[in-house]
């Protein structure tokens, strides 16, 4: 439906065009006033704190929540592979990586392989998806959606329990798809810092879309500052405190360079700020 | 010594596994079970109104499975009652409307019990038509939906998301639901309809790798207990559907025990 687009700049066609969409549900709009458009080529990401309706956001840009206001259009047969937040799978399914992938389109043995490879789990395809770790369920995932060569590729934070450097590898491996397959993606992370480097596109959302733009404007912006706090402004603030000293067993600290002290920080003594943290990972507090 | 009518009931019951064994699988992995027992139940209120209306007492199931499972559906839709309770509602009243009914209806003999557990009496040439026409429409229909069907039940969003309108696979697996109660009364009974869907899909999930697997094996299993319950019930002289179950139970209670011990190991694995 969406032809002849009218204006000036010459964009090209969105794959999904968001329009004022909005969920209303138990008494309360989850998100609303919701405009959004994905292109070819262009890796779009929400981020915002839990329950600030990314998911839904996103469930509704393809359509699989239908908008209570507003309206949300897809081009043409578009092709969609999605991965959920959450998904489990019944026990009482026995359900290999490789039939998982051909799930909802059959594929050819030559195109698993290379997306399992793709996601550093070839070693895996006979496995039951039912015991797989956490990271290796997420990397099948990820796998299923990327094999059927969509349009468009829905993310509903991919890399949940990936370690860190498979993260990384993961997040390059979604721009290296986009930028040979040209599909369009639209990525739900909580990896601030990750995200930034990897995104054209930032939507921070909190009920409603509070700020958007490039990562940079973002990152600049007030909104962004009042709804992750002051540390997450600056990619570089979130990791000032990560491993430049290891809490040992009897209270006392050892710095990066070897030393050993009482306290983390000589001069201070006590720098545990408590704004919110991104990443909760490795701190622990004094007595 | 076959007598015919023991054919008969062989024949159709056979049928009768091959087609639960599939859907019994779906029925375990979307954890229907419930669901299953309250539109089985709805069945004896389909005898009673096909008696009172004069009409096929198959036709008159299916028809009440599929008003029963469509109310549930809706009801389901609005969150006023959980759906544990407004199974265990329809389940038991509709049992209850059709037990009431069929007791008012004094000027018909009604065999009550071969109704609720199945008589091998029972199975007529017609019936025998209907089962085979039924199940192989039923097969059919699970084949060509089959992989909607198991996307949806892996994960609805996902399935709705890539285009493979789950809402209509799971109103065709209500009708397909129906067809197989319908079908099932004769043989197993409106009680026991749903251990046939079940046991032989539990007892074929130690023995699969795959969906696929699973269903053909249930399918086998199924038949497995069938001949061996209906040749029980012959033997001993007991209803066809209480001896058809315990003889699933038997082979469920077979497949738990370590018996790949004693098989080579090609036979496993892989
Ligand atoms: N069907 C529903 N009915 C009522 N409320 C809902 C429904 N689905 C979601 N919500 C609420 O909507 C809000 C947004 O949910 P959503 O899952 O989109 O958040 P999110 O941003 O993805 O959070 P997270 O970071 O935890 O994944 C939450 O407060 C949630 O409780
Ligand atoms: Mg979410």
């Amino acid at each position: 439906m969406p032809t002849g687009h009218i204006g000036p700049a010459p964009l090209p066609e969105p794959l999904i065009d968001m329009r004022n969409a909005g969920v209303f549900r138990s008494g309360r709009w989850l998100v609303r006033d919701i405009d959004l458009q994905l292109r070819r080529g262009e890796i779009v990401t929400l981020i915002g704190p839990n329950g600030s309706g990314k998911s839904t956001t996103a469930k509704m840009a393809i359509k699989v929540l239908k908008p209570d206001e507003g309206q949300v259009i897809h081009a043409p047969g578009l092709r969609i592979g999605y991965v959920p937040q959450k998904l489990a799978i019944d026990w009482t399914l026995p359900l290999s990586v490789e039939r998982l992938i051909t799930l909802t389109s059959p594929q050819k043995k030559q195109d698993i392989e290379h997306a399992l490879e793709a996601v550093g789990i070839p070693h895996l395809a006979k496995a039951e998806m039912r015991h797989l770790s956490g990271g290796e369920f997420q990397r099948a995932l990820l796998a299923r959606a990327m094999v059927r060569k969509p349009d468009i590729l829905v993310l509903d934070e991919p890399v949940q329990g990936v370690d860190f450097i498979g993260e990384a590898a993961l997040y390059e491996l979604i721009e290296k798809l986009r930028d040979t397959s040209h599909c369009g993606v639209l990525l739900i992370s909580h990896d601030l810092h990750l995200v930034m480097a990897a995104t054209d596109r930032v939507i921070c959302l909190n009920g409603h879309i509070c700020c958007s733009g490039t990562p940079k404007d973002v990152a600049a912006s007030k909104e962004y500052a009042k709804l992750f706090g002051p540390r997450a402004s600056g990619p570089l603030a979130i990791y000032e405190h990560h491993h430049d000293h290891t809490h040992l067993p009897d209270g006392r600290v050892r710095h990066a360079d070897g030393s050993v002290t009482d306290h983390c920080h000589e001069h201070d003594g006590h720098h545990h700020d408590h704004t919110p943290t991104l990443k909760a990972g490795g701190k622990s507090t004094h007595a | 010594m076959l007598d015919d009518f023991f054919t008969r009931a062989l024949i159709a019951g056979v049928g009768l596994a091959l087609t639960t064994g599939p859907l019994g699988c779906f029925i375990v992995w979307r954890r229907m079970a419930y669901f299953g027992d309250t539109m089985a139940h709805s069945a004896l209120l389909g005898v009673a109104l096909a008696f009172f209306f004069e009409i096929n007492v198959m036709i008159g199931v299916f028809t009440v499975a599929v008003l029963i499972s469509g109310l549930l559906l809706l009801l389901q839709r609005r969150d006023s009652l959980s759906t544990d309770s407004l199974l265990g509602i329809l389940s038991h009243s509709t049992l209850a409307l059709g037990l009431v009914m069929v007791a008012f209806m004094t000027w018909i003999r009604v065999d009550l019990l071969g109704f609720l557990f199945g008589d091998i009496l029972a199975v007529s040439k017609t019936d025998i038509a209907f089962i085979y026409g039924g199940g192989l429409a039923v097969l059919l229909v699970m084949m060509w939906l089959w992989r909607p069907l198991l996307a949806a039940t892996v994960n609805e969003d996902v399935a709705k998301a890539e285009g493979l309108h789950p809402d209509f696979s799971r109103i065709v697996f209500m009708l397909l639901m129906a067809v197989v109660i319908a079908i099932a009364m004769k043989i197993v009974g409106i009680l026991l309809i749903t251990a046939l869907l079940i046991i032989p899909a539990a007892t074929a999930r130690r023995l699969s790798t795959t969906p696929e697997q699973m269903a053909v094996f249930a399918s086998l299993l199924g038949a497995v207990a069938v001949v061996a319950g209906l040749f029980g019930s012959l033997r001993f002289d007991t209803p066809s559907g209480p001896s058809i179950v315990v003889a699933a139970l038997g082979v469920f209670i077979l497949s738990l025990l370590p018996l790949h011990i004693l098989l080579p190991s090609t036979a496993r694995g892989r």
